[in-house]
């Protein structure tokens, strides 16, 4: 047998570890230069007005996205009111009831799809469930298809999470007599509560995003949002709008809400990450 | 000693649960002095069969040891007179536990009800995450209305009950986890008979924690027995010595041998169980 020589060894070495450096390296350069281009063009839109002032009509100077950011928030709450819970109690059956059984798998498949299914079909769908049968556009309607991408996000999260609690703790509640359902909320959640309140701030972050079913629901509106059964104003679908628009400001607009858009995720994404850290070191 | 039972049966391993070689090895009707006896259990790991046809008998307020190498199905067996295992798909059961002659594997029989009479301590300790107040007072809650002062003295008695009170009286309010090891497995005893049972299952209670800790707890069993029946799983064969009544003997799911533990340790019956204890295998 013959040794391999060894300057070979160090130089496919070198070059593999140079070839995935560069390639870690390549990622994050795009990266910045996404955030440097968003915050280089919606910079300047950023100023007191953006957060409290309706949009302008074209032409004039001046306007914000005042009903757009509330509408957003709005639409993602009543999103989050609708998703969570069932997203939550699905997590809940799937790691403590249903476990290894036909229907869990099932239903975790089933899951698994939907997690996949683009954003623009579950759009469609809604359009066709709530908005032709109501013959109108609607924040509900957008709230709607965002619970329903959140859904699968919050059930294989909280599953994931509650199956990490160790099952000598949920022995331990019932073998105190407590019943099952008591036992979950009393004792499982409370040793998973970080965990849960991190795979929502997840499913919120992944939908603060979506354009394309807030475009067939909620559409979009130059007002304040007064009902969730009109056609109510997101930042998604007005970057989507003023972004295509001819005129200047409008598109500075629009990298405005890019920006915040940007920004919010990574604060969503920082806080979560700040929990786990928090949780580490707790135990 | 009188409670000598079932030593080797026959193993018939897939019978029905009570068969007549079943009824004709307990003793029936169940002396009062019985706490819990099984006749004829059989457990069943999916198609594995883990136990097979066990008939054991513990006594009232007394402390009875059950040993054997690892995977013989001690603590399967702990774990029916509970009826913790349900807690799992595929795992069933089929003979008779009887706890005060009542057979609490029927379906008749109110699991919670049964839970709060047959507390149980496990392996690690598995304090709630809550404060050291909250986990007393949690299965208190759950099983009576109480108000608060109450609750307080009922919390404080139990503390004190499992030597903890002294330890722990100035931090109520710090979490249950923050406490060490051995304070930890007292908490989980306070926290076990807080809801007042008669019987209390200890799967193993010492073999996480250190020896000085080890050595409280074991003191702590030896006052608890006045009030409670006790049934102990241990690989530690000096504590089944030390601190038990009754040893049982598991070896491949059946109880091979089973008697006063003074017996057991220095005169068994059985050539398996004297080679056990000598630690010829296991």
């Amino acid at each position: 047998m013959r040794h391999r020589s060894l300057a070979y060894r160090r130089g496919i070495d070198l070059g593999i570890r140079l070839i995935s450096s560069l390639a870690a390296l390549f990622g994050i350069a795009m990266l910045s230069w996404i955030l440097g281009t968003v915050m280089l063009k919606g910079g300047p839109a950023i100023n007191w007005e953006f957060f409290t002032e309706l949009p302008a009509p074209p032409g004039m100077p001046g306007g914000g996205l005042a009903n757009a950011i509330l509408g957003t928030l709005l639409i993602t709450l009543l999103a989050v009111v609708l998703g969570v819970p069932i997203g939550l109690a699905a997590g809940v059956w799937l790691a403590e009831f249903g476990q290894q059984s036909k229907t869990a798998e099932t239903v975790r498949f089933a899951a698994n799809l939907l997690m996949g299914t683009p954003s623009i079909i579950i759009g469609v769908f809604v359009y066709v469930v709530m908005v032709m049968t109501t013959g109108q556009f609607s924040g509900s309607a957008g709230a709607v298809a965002l619970a329903i991408i959140m859904l699968p996000v919050v059930a294989r999260t909280s599953e994931d999470i509650l199956a990490l609690v160790p099952s000598a703790l949920r022995e331990a509640a019932l073998a105190l007599g407590v019943p099952r359902w008591k036992a979950t909320v009393g004792v499982v959640f409370r040793a998973a509560k970080t965990g849960l309140l991190t795979g929502t701030l997840l499913a919120i972050a992944r939908v603060s995003g979506e354009t394309a079913p807030l475009l067939f629901t909620a559409l979009n509106s130059p007002y304040w949002p007064e009902s969730f059964n009109e056609p109510t104003a997101n930042l998604t679908v007005t970057i989507f709008n003023y972004a295509m628009s001819p005129y200047d400001d409008w598109q500075t607009l629009a990298w405005g809400a890019s920006l915040l858009i940007a920004a919010s995720v990574l604060g969503t994404t920082i806080i979560t990450r700040g929990f786990l850290w928090y949780r580490s070191r707790q135990s | 000693m009188m409670l000598t039972t079932s030593g080797n049966l026959p193993g018939s391993p897939q019978t029905a649960p009570l068969t007549l070689s079943a009824i004709k090895a307990g003793t029936s009707p169940v002396p009062k002095e019985i706490k819990i006896a099984t006749r004829g259990l059989n457990f069943y790991y999916g198609t594995h069969q883990a136990l097979f046809e066990n008939h054991l008998q513990i006594a009232t307020n007394r402390v009875t040891a059950i040993i054997g190498p690892s995977g013989c199905g001690k603590s399967t067996h702990l774990r029916t007179y509970n009826r913790i295992f349900e807690l799992y798909r595929g795992q069933t059961v089929s003979g008779e536990v009887l706890l005060d002659g009542q057979n609490i594997l029927d379906s008749s029989c109110n699991v919670l009800e049964l839970r709060r009479k047959v507390g149980m301590i496990f392996q690690k300790p598995t304090p709630f995450p809550m404060s050291v107040f909250d986990n007393i007072a949690y299965g208190l809650k759950q099983h009576y209305r109480i108000n608060r002062s109450d609750l307080r003295d009922r919390v404080e008695k139990a503390l004190q009950q499992a030597a903890l009170w002294d330890d722990v009286k100035d931090k109520l309010n710090h979490p249950g986890t923050a406490l060490s090891g051995g304070q930890q497995q007292r908490l989980c005893i306070a926290r076990a008979i807080a809801v007042e049972p008669e019987v209390l299952l200890m799967d193993e209670p010492t073999s996480a924690i250190d020896p000085v800790a080890t050595s409280r707890i074991e003191e702590l069993i030896d006052i608890l027995k006045e009030r409670y029946t006790i049934v102990i799983v241990t690989h530690n064969m000096q504590q089944a010595a030390r601190i038990s009544d009754f040893t049982a003997f598991f070896y491949q799911g059946k109880i091979i041998e089973f008697g006063a533990t003074r017996k057991i340790f220095t005169n068994p019956d059985n050539r398996q169980t004297q080679d056990y204890i000598t630690g010829r295998f296991g």
